[in-house]
């Protein structure tokens, strides 16, 4: 098969290609680092691994030739870099971490090398995953391989969203099969449905924290992007489980999530919450929405309306919890332990030239938001209304979800923007998460996907929100929004 | 404090207040960054102002999204043994200990 037939592929398709042996993981390797290679104008890896990739390629040609193997046994991926894995540089796209080498691996990471999967390089993301533009990073921006198809934008660069910039972008450009990535506010799904690609964000505590850069450890959550609702349950499956070093990971069985394919939706309740029509709200998004509606009504679910009255206040409470938290959380890189440190007259002076120095405008802005939400006198107003506010939106959707099984809303409030767009108001690069920032504060699973393309030819997703541990539905429905969409647009290949 | 010098109700944020949280935060920012970050912060927290909207009385303020009990263990070492991996990453260390600039006089 060759090189361009490979990375074709999606991940179910190689896995099957390879366990029929119509090819084996090195000759698959070579096609995705060839693909890797000739990317390289996008920026979405920043680390590039292809030497370690061949040898856990051949390790399993070893495997799959006796007839043994994980669940994604020769299949290459990519990781974004805020997961820690031994021996190879993570950053987290952050100065101020340097060249930090981590001594030891992430549990997803380690859970993906169990179950057989190839290393192909670490993923750019925004720095410490604070942005929704891929902007931030110190590695500078990624560039989406998808691009405007109305003549007068034709050459100008487009951001693959954010946090999860780099996978997102990878796995559009068909350079690994799939991609980790984490989500504390939408960065899995929002830049999903900026690259047509599939995102899911699990529920809080279906995968392990540990070893993966804290932004915000109430709201951080590992999960998939991929090319397909199928590869997405192959990868959390793999993903997931119970940690002992993460005590708020659930001990509770991983299901097959692949099995979960094919359900019936006869009977199945998607609530549609009137909140998410939002001012000013596209006519495109909206005829996107009811195109979904229509779609899971087709395919035997019932539509009913719902309503989620705090939706409005989600953003404001997110930008109160999610800084608070990270200004603690970041308090660690002080020029100590790791990371770059700049010289000061005294102990205070390093901290304060190595943090001024090492971080970068927006997560500047974060802690700062952070620390003086938590500060004395102001504790009680911001941070702890905003958690009382966080329960108000909790509860929400508990009584949503006695009426229906799960939400369908739109992924995103528009098609990817271009590169500097939005760059110099914060509050407006914001809004981006609108619809996938409650899903967090609630600890919900929710999955982008592919749903069709906007008048300029660019994808949007559709959203689909589930209950808690409720990730076999959320695919089972997801599948049929996949099949009804008939999502098999790629971008021109302008790039190699 | 003279009144002139309290931040306004819709600027909560004064250059002051932008170098007392820059130094809790241990950030050092360049004079000429004061005012325009001070402009940003403002603006965010005008936003979030938003929630003083909502009723909260009688709500509990959420600190977990999943119920579950907290697990117990065994108080014993179960991790350790490996100071060089711990101080592979320090920018300066000597005989197995992070070094910093003198403290103590």
């Amino acid at each position: 098969m060759s090189a361009s037939k490979l990375t074709d592929l999606s991940l179910a398709a190689a896995r099957d290609g390879l366990r029929q042996k119509d090819f084996t993981s090195e000759e698959l390797t070579q096609a995705h680092i060839a693909a890797m290679e000739a990317g390289r104008k996008l920026n979405a890896v920043i680390l590039e691994t292809p030497e370690k990739a061949l040898d856990m390629a051949k390790a399993s040609d070893a495997k799959l030739s006796a007839g043994e193997g994980g669940a994604l046994e020769g299949l290459p991926i990519g990781v974004k870099d805020l997961f820690c894995t031994k021996g190879v540089r993570a950053t987290a796209c952050s100065k101020i971490l340097g060249d930090f080498t981590p001594t030891y691996e992430s549990t997803v990471t380690q859970n993906l090398w169990d179950a057989g999967a190839v290393h192909l390089g670490k993923l750019n993301n925004d720095e410490f995953a604070m942005g929704s533009s891929n902007e931030t990073s110190c590695f500078g921006p990624v560039i989406n391989p998808w691009r405007s198809q109305a003549s007068e934008s034709q050459d100008t660069d487009l951001v693959p969203g954010g946090s999860s910039g780099g996978s997102s972008a990878s796995v559009a450009a068909h350079i690994g099969v799939a991609a980790t990535a984490t989500d504390t506010g939408g960065s899995i799904r929002q830049p999903a449905a900026f690259t047509g690609t599939v995102g899911l964000k699990p529920t809080y505590g279906r995968c392990s924290r540990w070893g993966i850069v804290a932004f915000a450890s109430s709201l951080d959550q590992a999960g998939p992007i991929t090319r397909t609702v199928r590869d997405s349950a192959i990868m959390l499956g793999a993903m997931a489980g119970h940690d002992a070093k993460d005590t708020t990971s659930i001990d509770a069985p991983v299901p097959d999530y692949e099995a979960a394919l094919g359900a019936n939706l006869n009977g199945k309740k998607v609530g549609i919450p009137k909140e998410y029509r939002i001012d000013g709200m596209s006519g495109e998004i909206e005829t996107l929405w009811q195109q979904g509606i229509d779609w899971l009504k087709d395919a035997g679910a019932e539509i009913v309306d719902v309503s989620l009255p705090h939706t409005k206040y989600a953003l404001p409470a997110y930008y109160i919890i999610a800084p608070a938290e990270a200004s603690s959380n970041l308090a660690r890189y002080d020029g100590v332990r790791y990371g770059t440190r700049l010289e000061g007259e005294n102990l205070l002076d390093m901290y304060e030239k190595t943090r001024g120095a090492g971080f970068g405008a927006e997560v500047r802005r974060r802690i700062m938001i952070g620390t003086y939400v938590l500060s004395a006198g102001y504790y009680d107003a911001y941070y702890l209304k905003a958690l009382k506010v966080r329960r108000l939106i909790a509860d929400d959707f508990k009584q949503a979800f006695e009426k229906c099984d799960v939400l369908l809303t739109p992924a995103t409030p528009s098609s990817a923007f271009a590169i500097g767009e939005n760059l110099d108001d914060p509050l407006a690069m914001y809004m981006n998460d609108v619809f996938t920032v409650t899903v967090n504060l609630a600890g919900l699973p929710g999955i982008s996907v592919p749903a069709g393309l906007d008048s300029q030819g660019l994808p949007l997703g559709l959203q689909l929100i589930g209950q808690p541990f409720g990730e076999e539905a959320l695919l089972g429905m997801a599948e049929k929004i996949e099949q009804a969409a008939g999502f098999d647009a790629r971008p021109d290949i302008w790039w190699a | 404090m003279s009144a002139d010098n309290l931040p306004d109700d819709n600027l909560p944020v004064d250059d002051k207040t932008v170098h007392r949280i820059a130094r809790l935060a241990r950030i050092a920012v360049p004079d000429e960054e004061i005012a325009s970050l001070g402009t940003e912060l403002n603006a965010i927290l005008g936003f979030i102002e938003q929630l003083s909207e909502v009723n909260t009385d009688d709500i509990l303020p959420m600190t977990a999204v999943v119920e579950t009990e907290i697990k117990r263990r065994e108080d014993a070492v179960t991790d350790g043994g490996y100071v060089e991996d711990i101080t592979a990453n320090a920018p300066v260390s000597d005989d197995d200990y992070f070094a910093v600039p003198k403290v103590v006089e």
